[in-house]
């Protein structure tokens, strides 16, 4: 019977080549938007290169200070003295380090003026990441200990600043007029890896600060390495179990009596903190409705096309409902034909759309709009592909399906 | 094999009420085939969709086979005329989409029948109305008699106690014609097969065993050809 319905299928198709061409328009063009948009989520979201352990990670990126009384707030990164002072502290964590905030500083290399992203990190940093070294190594703690003034830089700067194809290990890199050494060249990661990217990574004793401060604002974030995804709710407990313990200082006028700060996972950290303020309650789950919602949203409308269509193109068979009615198909015969029949459709649109998205991620990630872009099409984005096919097959057969399905075969024959 | 008691067949419109069938009473025996002519518009398909389930009476009863078929859920339905029944068109109501074999395999379609027993039978139909050359063609590449024995095949296929044919001719030249009305009588007199046949031909009404008239929706003769 399948066999019979896939006939059917190809046939009608090659027959009604304009609707055909309208129907699966509108389904790769609404799919591969949404592949794209899936890929860029797992890009974003998931455990790529080199955040590989972020299954098994918590970050801070925010300390929030309240004045309950004043209703005043202040928010922002960790300062070292809190980092060392508190989160260090930690025993559940298998691994602790902290990492500016990036920013930028220009330098001249190679005859041009370069625009650079750096980072000042510890010496765990190398160690939660897995950064691939083209070149030399990282600094470690001896490093930091000795006060060397040293750099890891990525690749591009590499090429940029030194000429490409050139070592750089051993030469000096000049940056905010002083020369720092390279010690190490690693295959670089796109900005969209907000914790870890940045063409240059120096050791956080290279930045000025006060070491007599105990502000606990600053601008270093925190990432805390758990054995496993089942050992980081006890480390967020134990973090959580700190802060009311830690003692609130006075700064100048602003006197906050209410500390706030979480150790979260990753999505939580990015997502809750930048668009849901930190908020309590299930985060990933409000956003995983949102974007249930917008995708319900934006493929309604080529599903009502979709139906549209399919009503027109059922129509014209309605002799073949007649047919095969007096022949001996049941309403629920018939309605399983034209599911199957659109979903057909639908997955031929969601292959389609698969090319399409697969063309475009390529041209993306060979753009440079986003450097170092590896958007790819996975198998979580295959599946969500044809989950959404599914979905949409169903959405937009089901309904002219039945209203098909109940024509009285005098009527469907007489058509 | 098939007994209609009183049927009445009524069209409700919001303003007209127009009476189809009036108190149609006729049985038809298991072997038998038979005719009913009638001018255009007096009920005769109206009646012949009734008998193959195909529309529902206003009033009265239909029995086939000694089972009243009142109260029947759309599968069952479905399903007895898979089984039971087998339909000829004036205009062949072929799926032009599907190739030959396929249209004929169609009724199989809905029984429990593997995909190579199903080609098999409906190569052997094929074969009974001389077509067995033609099962890779679509529709649209054959002659009007060539479409009308594929839908007798098709009609054939799930070997049905009963065929309803309504104007099987209607479309065909007299050679053509004469032609299908041959393999009608084979099959109802090699097969037992009964069939009922809707026409407006005089010459092809009596080459059947009986011939039923309707005029307006009323049954107003009946004549026996059997003697003949």
């Amino acid at each position: 019977m399948f066999k019979n319905y896939l006939k059917i299928t190809f046939a009608v198709m090659k027959r009604r080549k304009f609707f055909t061409f309208i129907s699966l328009f509108g389904i790769s063009m609404t799919l591969s938007i949404l592949i794209v948009l899936t890929s860029f989520y797992e890009h974003v979201f998931g455990a790529n290169y080199p955040e590989v352990n972020r299954d098994r990670s918590l970050y801070s990126i925010a300390l929030e200070e309240t004045d309950t009384l004043q209703e005043g707030m202040r928010r922002g990164p960790m300062s070292l003295y809190y980092i060392n002072t508190y989160i260090k502290t930690l025993q559940e964590p298998e691994a602790i380090s902290f990492s500016s905030m990036p920013s930028t500083v220009n330098t001249y290399g190679n005859g041009k003026k370069l625009n650079l992203f750096f980072k000042y990190t510890d010496a765990t940093f190398w160690e939660i990441t897995s950064f691939d070294f083209l070149e030399g190594k990282a600094y470690t703690q001896q490093n930091i200990d000795n006060n060397e003034a040293v750099v890891v830089i990525d690749n591009e700067t590499r090429d940029d600043y030194f000429g490409k194809g050139v070592s750089a290990v051993g030469k000096t890199i000049e940056i905010n007029g002083k020369n720092i050494s390279v010690i190490g060249v690693v295959r670089g990661c796109p900005i969209t890896r907000a914790i870890v990217a940045a063409n240059l990574y120096m050791p956080y004793n290279l930045q000025k600060y006060d070491p007599a401060s105990t502000d606990y604002n600053g601008s270093y974030i925190v990432t805390t390495l758990g054995k496993n995804k089942a050992h980081l709710p006890a480390i967020q407990a134990e973090y959580a179990a700190m802060i009311p313990k830690i003692p609130i200082a006075t700064i100048g006028d602003f006197k906050p009596n209410k500390l706030n700060a979480k150790l979260n996972p990753y999505f939580e950290s990015l997502v809750g903190d930048t668009f849901f303020g930190n908020s309590k309650g299930p985060i990933k789950k409000r956003f995983y409705l949102l974007a249930g919602l917008f995708t319900l949203l934006f493929m309604l409308l080529p599903a009502i096309n979709l139906i549209n269509i399919n009503i027109s193109r059922i129509l014209e068979r309605s002799s073949e409902i007649g047919i095969r009615k007096a022949f001996g198909a049941s309403s629920k015969t018939l309605v399983y034909q034209f599911v199957i029949e659109n979903i057909l459709l639908t997955f031929i649109g969601g292959g389609i759309a698969l090319v399409l998205a697969g063309l475009f991620i390529w041209w993306f990630n060979h753009s440079g709009i986003i450097p170092y872009a590896d958007l790819r099409i996975n198998w979580i984005v295959v599946g969500a592909a044809s989950l959404l096919s599914l979905l949409f097959g169903l959405m937009s057969g089901v309904a002219p399906a039945w209203r098909m399905s109940k024509l009285p075969i005098v009527d469907a024959l007489k058509a | 094999m098939i007994k209609l008691s009183q049927i009445q067949k009524v069209y409700r419109t919001d303003t007209v009420e127009t009476l189809a069938l009036n108190n149609i009473s006729l049985e038809i025996g298991r072997g038998e085939f038979l005719s009913i002519m009638g001018p255009s518009g007096c009920g005769k398909s109206t009646l012949l969709n009734i008998m193959g389930l195909l529309d529902a009476p206003t009033g009265g009863q239909i029995s086939i086979e000694d089972r009243t078929l009142t109260g029947f859920s759309d599968r069952e339905l479905s399903s007895f005329r898979n089984q039971k029944i087998g339909f000829i068109f004036q205009s062949y109501h072929l799926i032009n989409d599907l190739p030959v074999l396929d249209n004929v395999e169609l009724p199989l379609l809905y029984r429990k029948v593997s995909a190579k027993e199903r080609s098999q039978l409906a190569m052997e139909a094929l074969e009974k109305v001389g077509l067995s050359n033609r099962m890779k063609h679509y529709p649209s590449q054959l002659s009007g008699g060539q479409k009308q024995r594929v839908a007798i095949a098709r009609a054939i296929v799930g070997r049905p106690d009963l065929i309803l044919a309504d104007e099987p001719t209607g479309n065909l030249d007299s050679a053509m014609g004469n032609e299908i009305m041959e393999i009608l009588e084979h099959l109802n007199q090699a097969d037992r097969t009964t069939i009922v046949m809707v026409t407006h031909d005089e010459n092809m009404a009596k080459r059947t065993h009986r011939l039923v008239r309707l005029f307006d929706g009323s049954l107003v003769s009946s004549s026996d050809f059997y003697s003949q």
